[in-house]
């Protein structure tokens, strides 16, 4: 039986509600038991004094690789889970790249039953559009969603296929389940390792044209206006994207999208001296691009924060630009960024960045959290959102340390994680 | 009485490329190239100035012509040479990049020029080795030395680079000569124009300061000289251009072509020619061309890079100053 925790006096921010008050929190038997002043604990509760903090509901990310099972050197569903508890969230995605691939009710139920003994973040697997992710056939998605599936994608790649993509869309209304596609199209990627620019011409690097996402986020906004079906979008990186994505919103498609920290923070610019910690898929583009995402999740045009986390090897990312692999980690860095990139420059206030990491998740996947009312899972983190700390990859909880943030100074992160009414992660000193 | 600080060296530990030198070191490099085009005339080919140096040719990508000319120049220096040529990608061998870089820097290898198919890997094994690296050619980055010689030989023909029109022509999307041309030439002020179809053409490069020409009567009219780029066969496989059949009757520089230049127009390429896709044999062998003195001047560059990171001095032909001149 887990003790009840009372977190007494911090600043209680529940974007569900639009509230945004000085405030206790009372948890218990793994649920939001009250929220309101002058709340006394039972006996035996743990009190952890939050003033001076903000409580929220527990950060959601949909977008991460545990690279477990098949990869378990690069990270596992445990470490993960650690590191996203350290990042201040309480559930995160799990993308379905793995080896095997994530097509069947047998990996599903693996990676569900590892959460359970890490007991850290809940970890939520998304299946696979098609079978392996060859791009082929569907995936059976009801017996994913059966295992406990939230969503199905082919990420890491993309779904080539229109015909595919259209029916992936339709099935998946069956069970009103989100499809989540890479926007990239492999003709006019290929070959490139960054995007295709001045920076690019003077690395002499093959260079990964934003037509080449744009072409497939219009295909897919076309597709998900055809069949009615939930299209979510990752990591979106073009102006271009934007601008498509905005539109379909006007006209009612039902398009959810997702932007990462790092393609909020970093240009093109960052692969300069060919760091191959700047090498992602898709790749950093150019200021205004990074320009147009900023605005969008002011406006909505990007529903969420999702932070693509992707250990490698430090040998794997330690050769020629041209061979390393793609992405970088993101879980221990993603709120950190996200305060100093858009609620420090005034972008957004932390209510609303709260509600684009942690609410509007929630709902884009139809996850429970989300919110502090009274009766929801207590998932909650307190986070200090004015302190400003050193990013250091040697002290991650993740197992991989490929970041390009080492050393950077950020503000923002959390100090107490708790899933089902238990703490899973304490910075010293709370 | 106190001692005089050691001199600041005058080039960087590594010539990665000419992005990142300055002007006057592109200039101190081809001055100290001249003397050294002498040495090749000799009958004894050699001065003492590298002796008992170890130089390793780490040649990553299959290449006669540059090696055998780093080569020749290493050992007119009277260093030590060893060639290495690791066919294929070092990931397909088994062995990284960075462990061939360890494994150098374990024998105290003194210098090493590499040549790999990877863009930045000369930076990558610079910054790995406390060897001297001199890049041969990295991917589609940077070919220095060629540039260095291609400046050299304008230098000599026309006694200057500054106001000079180059133009640059062929497929500059995956020529890392062009880019090395337009660092060197820009940074010596001379005019630049790049010409080829847009398909070869990268995004951004008039905000390298370049003028581009669509087509190659234009950069032929304009043009002091032109550097005519090898057109790789693989361009036509990717789908970049129809034909080579196509590219030889819309760029190639014909003789045709060459009627409308200025009367001393200088033709150069780098080499290997395709003869009858970019260029004709009857321009490559006339009275236009340079590019049997670019070979010349390659041997004199490389020996002059070589010499300078090593920490030579500039002034080492004048008995008395640097490491002694003259045969031995």
């Amino acid at each position: 039986m887990t003790r009840p925790i009372l977190l007494r006096g911090g600043l209680v921010i529940d974007p569900s509600r639009g509230t945004e008050d000085v405030a206790d929190v009372y948890l218990r038997d793994g649920k939001v038991a009250a929220v309101g002043r002058g709340i006394a604990g039972e006996d035996g509760c743990l009190v952890y004094q939050a003033a001076g903090k903000v409580v929220a509901p527990g950060l959601i990310d949909l977008h991460v690789h545990l690279r477990e099972p098949g990869q378990e050197d690069l990270e596992t569903v445990a470490t993960g889970a650690m590191a996203a508890a350290a990042g201040g969230f309480t559930a995160v995605c799990a993308m379905p790249n793995t080896d095997p691939v994530v097509d069947n009710q047998g990996t599903v139920g693996f990676i569900i039953s590892q959460a359970q003994r890490a007991a850290k973040a809940r970890v939520y697997p998304i299946g696979a559009v098609s079978l392996g992710q060859r791009g082929e056939r569907l995936a059976e998605f009801g017996e994913l969603v059966g295992a406990g599936a939230v969503a199905v994608s082919d990420d890491g790649k993309p779904v080539v296929s229109s015909h595919l993509m259209r029916t992936a869309l339709e099935y998946a209304r069956s069970f009103d389940l989100p499809v989540a596609d890479h926007c990239e199209d492999p003709s006019l990627s290929a070959g490139g390792v960054m995007h295709e620019g001045l920076v690019a011409t003077r690395l002499g690097l093959k260079g990964i044209p934003a037509a080449a996402e744009e072409v497939m986020v219009a295909r897919d906004l076309i597709l998900a206006e055809l069949t009615g079906g939930h299209i979510h979008l990752c990591h979106i990186s073009t102006r271009g994207s934007v601008e498509l994505i905005r539109r379909a919103k006007e006209k009612g498609v039902r398009v959810t999208a997702e932007a990462t920290p790092h393609h909020l923070t970093l240009t093109h610019d960052a692969c300069e001296g060919y760091n191959t910690n700047a090498k992602m898929n898709p790749p950093l583009r150019e200021p205004e691009d990074r320009e147009a995402i900023r605005q969008a999740l002011v406006d909505g045009t990007i529903d969420v924060i999702a932070s693509d986390h992707a250990p490698h090897h430090y040998d794997a990312k330690e050769r020629e630009f041209d061979d390393a692999p793609n992405g970088i980690l993101g879980l221990e860095t993603a709120f950190g960024l996200a305060v100093t990139e858009l609620v420090e420059t005034g972008l957004l206030t932390l209510p609303e960045l709260l509600f684009r990491m942690s609410t509007r998740p929630a709902q884009v996947f139809g996850l429970p959290g989300g919110t502090l009312a009274p009766g929801a899972p207590a998932d909650v983190v307190v986070l200090d959102p004015k302190v400003r700390w050193t990013v250091d990859p040697g002290a991650f909880f993740s197992k991989s340390r490929n970041t390009p943030f080492g050393g950077r100074i950020l503000t923002g992160r959390a100090d107490l994680t708790i899933v089902r009414g238990r703490v899973v992660y304490e910075r010293g000193g709370v | 009485m106190s001692k005089a600080p050691p001199p600041t060296p005058p080039l960087p530990k590594d010539l990665v490329g000419l992005e990142e030198l300055s002007a006057d070191q592109i200039r101190l490099i081809l001055d100290t190239a001249e003397p050294f085009k002498e040495v090749s005339e000799r009958p004894i080919k050699k001065v003492p100035a590298l002796r008992g140096k170890t130089i390793v040719n780490l040649f990553f990508e299959a290449s006669t012509r540059t090696r055998i000319s780093f080569e020749f120049a290493e050992k007119r220096l009277s260093a030590d040479t060893v060639n290495v040529a690791a066919s294929g990608s070092s990931v397909v061998k088994g062995e990284t990049l960075v462990d061939t870089a360890r494994n150098l820097e374990a024998m105290r290898i003194d210098m090493v020029v590499i040549r790999h198919h990877a863009s930045g890997s000369a930076r990558f094994l610079g910054d790995r080795i406390r060897s001297n690296v001199i890049n041969a050619g990295d991917g589609k980055h940077e070919h220095p030395t060629q540039g260095l010689l291609d400046l050299l030989t304008l230098r000599d023909r026309f006694g200057k680079i500054e106001g000079l029109k180059v133009a640059i022509c062929g497929d500059i999307l995956h020529s890392r000569v062009a880019r090395s041309n337009i660092w060197g030439l820009t940074k010596l002020g001379a005019e630049v124009a790049v010409c080829g179809p847009q398909s070869l053409m990268p995004r951004g490069i008039a905000d390298l300061g370049v003028t581009v020409f669509k087509r190659i009567e234009e950069a032929i009219e304009w043009a002091d000289a032109l550097n005519v780029l090898r057109l790789q066969l693989e361009r036509m496989t990717a789908g970049f251009i129809p034909s080579l059949r196509e590219y030889n009757r819309v760029f190639g520089v014909t003789r045709e072509r060459l009627a409308r230049a200025r009367r001393d127009i200088v033709i150069m390429h780098p080499g290997p020619m395709n003869r009858g896709v970019e260029i004709d044999s009857d321009v490559a062998d006339g009275p236009h061309s340079v590019i049997l003195p670019q070979v010349t001047n390659g041997v004199a560059v490389r020996m002059a890079v070589l010499y300078l990171l090593a920490g030579g001095s500039p002034d080492w032909q004048h008995p008395g100053g640097g490491q002694g001149g003259g045969a031995e």
